[in-house]
């Protein structure tokens, strides 16, 4: 990871700019945030640049899936009405929920729409209104105000040296890199993850050599949804649950994707943990409300100087 | 319920100031998107720097109300600029995430506590568009026809707001039957055979991008002049949606098109609200299935249903051709 | 022409009496694959230059490089004595080097009129500016009308004039992309895979345009893996293999040449369409 490269330049611009004694500490410290907050960001935004890489369809209601896993979870968890489940079955529950969603998505819209021809764009332009549509029937549903899950909610930090982080923020980030592994794995050493990388590299050929296409595609939605829906709980766990919080999170992940590089998926998990460490470290420097302006900046520059991102390959831009 | 108050209201809101002024950044986008097939989705970051550039002028400055309008062009041409400048070359998709992502941005320094002494931070800014009603020659009083009224200063508002549309669409509908306009429509359908021709595919990307940003900025300036208030949430992603909206309702491409889709989304918008509104009153919705403080969320999501019932059963919108549709070759 | 090339000996890179496109080491290589490595090429003005080989031998990439679509790894090229090397598609197309495309690119919500009148050069109505003054640009633009007109007609398109150009068919596209690029009043002319998926009989007519060109005095040059098609209107042939040029020389005399049957019978088990796509 890119961690060395990350605390050098954490220390040589600390030397420039005296930020008094604790710099180091406190540079740690966001480092571990940035790196916990860029696991959740990877975990969502694979599924996003694998339906990419597969169908060229920029998702853009991926946010939703983000935000239903993690009202779904709540509603199983606290919610008025709802079983009242620890958070464990409640979160799986939820992520079966959401790759049920996801598949339903593709089954029931994008793939009608394909095979009727429908161009990328208006099929983008769909995405919108149906995030749109998802995100304001969630607040109908979850209101306005902000929830927390009942279990893991307070909890006292473990002191780790220069660095705190909580137990449960731990397990988040071994869990995630656990998930994100797992992904890897399908992708190289199951038929069906050989299939999902042959379809994104090259579809005719792929569709010639007898993948069945559209079986890969509801696959990938289904993996999608499912790990949106984990990326929802863990992101309401270690902040809060709002009925937008998907939606804000969705620009993050786009930019983890295309600083990875569009349509690659390792490219996303690297991106992504990227962009994570900049939004925290730069409130080392600058007020904390700019964390999200300062990660969204680094995609503008990525794209000036290095536009098929860091893992893309040159041919795939333009 | 009263039928009578749903419909005034959705006139009322379909020839008010605010439908004008997201006419006049339809009428931006429509050339970036309708046109030349920029898939701008940054289009409230234009509306918002030519916002603040009058509200931060004269509330921050104390400078006259005309040089803060220069002041909301300039930075919208600068914004123009700096935008296109990395993202004119990628594939749409990126033009997209990054426009959409510059917008974002942008809001984010102008609400942020850095940038509070100029932009008031969350606060926003107030009362600086008093000059612009100091001019109005419309005697005080109410006007319009049946229950639909204005104020003195609201028709003052949505007139020089509708003038400037108009003004804007003669301005369009010139520019897009002249050769500059087969340029930039055939780099929508190709931009690689244009390319082949020998004309520079970027520079009227560009050209396409600055004119329909200061078209969007000067709509941001109309909506803070009628607010007499800027504030940085007000420029979320979702109005770039609702522009969208408006100009596939209308019809992409079409010169008329942002004003049919304005009149029409405000309208409907306005129509659905009130009647649910009414029908809550009057007790055929029960509050437990929809609350009134929920009629806001409910409206946006019937919005984001329209446009995509539109976008699959309709694509061409109200003036379009189904035929020019379907040889959509992108 | 065909007497003066004739004369010259038939190997790969030879000097020609009046080049007008110079090509010198010039390599584009995709990932670990070498597309293209040309050593050198001049392509003679005022004749019909045939650019063949088998699929994959990289004539559309060094078609692309040249024409400013794609960029070479390393390399030089001249186009009328001057250095146009790494110059962007559009500078190189008003330079009077115009190329098509093997996929046709019609401009299809345009009409077949708008797509001819969009290609003429120098437009004043085309600046942002002079575009809002029609009294500015309207004489002109009955010019470039008439002389559309006139295309239009030569290419049997007048009876599609106004329909836009997505309505026509394959090789009416073709007529049309070939008669547009004369819109531009080229001095060359590169065409790709001008017959590809042209039925017979429009093929005999775009053969004729061809020659028409080269006797008007324009220097064209296309790409056709089809031996036969090229044999009978080609005044000069060059033949790639796996990014070489491995034979040049007239027809007949390629058409002989062991390098060539090579390239083709070594090849013979490639099917068509394996061509990696480098557009």
């Amino acid at each position: 990871m890119r961690v060395p490269f990350v605390l050098a330049t954490a220390l040589t611009q600390g030397d420039a700019v005296p930020q008094g004694p604790g710099f180091l500490d406190r540079a740690l410290q966001a480092l571990v945030d940035g790196i916990q907050f860029g696991a959740i960001i990877a975990i969502t935004a694979v599924g996003l640049s694998l339906i990419f890489g597969t169908t060229h369809l920029i998702n853009f209601a991926h946010g939703e899936l983000v935000t239903i896993g993690a009202v779904m979870a709540f509603f199983l968890n606290v919610g008025a009405g709802g079983p009242g489940w620890h958070l464990i079955p409640s979160a799986i529950v939820a992520i079966v929920i959401g790759a049920l969603l996801g598949g339903l998505i593709e089954r029931g819209l994008w793939r009608p729409l394909r095979n009727r021809g429908t161009g990328l764009i208006n099929l983008f332009i769909i995405t919108i209104g149906l995030s749109l549509l998802l995100r304001h029937v969630v607040l109908v549903f979850f209101g306005t105000r902000p929830q927390s899950y009942r279990e893991y909610d307070i909890q006292q930090a473990l002191d780790l040296g220069p660095v705190g982080i909580t137990p449960r923020d731990l397990i988040i980030v071994v869990l995630s890199v656990l998930v994100l592994l797992g992904v890897a794995f399908m992708l190289q050493r199951t038929r069906i993850g050989t299939a999902i990388r042959a379809l994104s590299s090259n579809p005719d050929l792929a569709e010639a050599s007898g993948i069945d296409v559209d079986r890969v595609v509801l696959v990938v939605w289904m993996l999608g949804g499912g790990l949106a829906a984990l990326g929802g709980v863990f992101f309401g766990l270690t902040e809060i649950i709002t009925w937008d919080m998907g939606f804000r999170l969705l620009l993050l992940m786009f930019a983890g994707i295309i600083l990875g590089g569009l349509g690659s998926a390792y490219g996303a998990m690297v991106g992504s943990f990227v962009i994570g460490i900049v939004a925290q470290m730069s409130s080392l420097w600058f007020p904390v409300d700019l964390q999200n302006a300062w990660a969204l900046l680094a995609l503008i520059v990525v794209l000036l100087i290095r536009p098929q991102g860091i893992l893309g390959q040159r041919e795939r831009v333009g | 319920m009263d039928w009578s108050v749903i419909l005034s209201d959705a006139i009322r809101s379909g020839i008010g100031p605010v439908a004008a002024v997201y006419a006049l950044a339809a009428i931006g986008l429509n050339l970036h998107f309708g046109y030349t097939g920029l898939l701008n989705f940054g289009q409230v970051a234009f509306m918002l720097v030519g916002a603040y550039g009058v509200a931060a002028s004269v509330s921050t400055y104390g400078l006259p109300l005309w040089v803060g309008v220069l002041i909301g062009l300039g930075s919208s041409v600068l914004l123009a600029l700096l935008l296109g400048l990395p993202t004119l070359r990628l594939r749409a998709e990126y033009l997209a995430i990054a426009t959409i992502a510059a917008g974002e941005i942008l809001r984010l320094f102008y609400r942020s506590s850095w940038a509070e002494p100029v932009t008031g931070g969350v606060f926003g800014l107030q009362r600086f568009a008093t000059e612009f009603y100091d001019i109005s020659p419309i005697p005080r009083d109410t006007y319009g026809f049946w229950l639909v009224r204005f104020t003195s200063r609201d028709l003052w508002a949505l007139s020089v707001a509708w003038a400037v549309v108009l003004l804007a669409t003669a301005l369009i509908a010139l520019l897009v039957h002249s050769p500059w306009g087969r340029v930039i429509r055939s780099i929508r359908e190709d931009e690689d055979a244009v390319r082949s021709l020998g004309k520079s595919v970027y520079a009227y990307k560009m050209q396409s991008l600055v004119l329909g940003g200061v078209l969007g900025s000067m709509a941001g300036m109309m909506l803070a002049i009628q607010n007499q208030s800027v504030n940085p949430d007000s420029y979320d992603p979702v109005v770039t949606f609702f522009l969208y909206t408006i100009l596939v309702l209308g019809g992409a491409g079409r010169v008329f098109g942002p004003i049919v889709g304005s009149i029409l989304f405000w309208a409907l918008l306005t129509f659905f609200d009130s009647a649910l509104r009414e029908a809550i009153a009057a007790g055929y919705i029960s509050p437990d299935v929809i609350s009134a403080p929920e009629v806001g969320a409910v409206r946006f999501a019937l919005v984001g249903l329209g446009l995509m019932l539109l976008m699959i059963f309709r694509p061409q919108g109200l003036l379009g051709s189904r035929k020019e549709m379907l040889l959509d070759a992108r | 022409m065909r007497a003066e090339l004739a004369k010259l000996s038939f190997e790969p890179g030879v000097a020609k009496p009046d080049p007008l496109l110079v090509v010198d080491g010039v390599t584009r290589a995709f990932g670990g694959l070498v597309a293209v490595h040309v050593e050198h090429l001049e392509i003679e003005r005022g004749a019909i230059t045939a650019l063949i080989g088998p699929n994959g031998a990289g004539k559309s990439t060094l078609f692309n490089v040249v024409s400013g679509f794609d960029r070479a790894d390393s390399g030089s090229w001249t186009f009328d004595g001057a250095p146009v090397t790494g110059r962007s598609a559009h500078r190189v197309a008003r330079r009077g080097l115009v190329r098509t495309f093997q996929l046709t690119k019609t401009l299809s919500r345009l009409s077949v009129l708008e797509n001819m009148l969009l290609a003429a050069n120098g437009q004043r109505g085309e600046r942002l500016g002079l575009a809002l003054l029609p009294p500015v640009w309207l004489r002109q633009e009955r010019e470039i009308k008439r002389r559309a007109d006139e295309l239009l007609d030569r290419f049997r398109l007048s009876r599609m004039r106004d329909e836009y150009a997505g309505t026509l068919s394959g090789g009416q596209r073709k007529l049309l992309e070939m008669a547009r690029a004369l819109m531009v009043r080229p001095t060359m002319v590169m065409l790709d895979e001008p017959m590809a998926g042209v039925n017979p009989a429009l093929t005999q007519s775009l053969l004729s345009h061809i020659t028409d060109l080269r006797d008007e005095g324009m220097t064209v040059c296309f790409v056709e893996h089809d031996m036969d098609v090229v044999m009978g209107i080609s005044d000069w042939v060059v033949c790639m293999a796996e990014g070489e040029v491995v034979a040049e020389g007239p027809p007949h005399a390629v058409a002989k040449n062991p390098a060539v049957i090579d390239a083709y019978l070594g090849k013979q088990h490639d099917e068509p369409g394996t061509e990696p796509d480098h557009e």
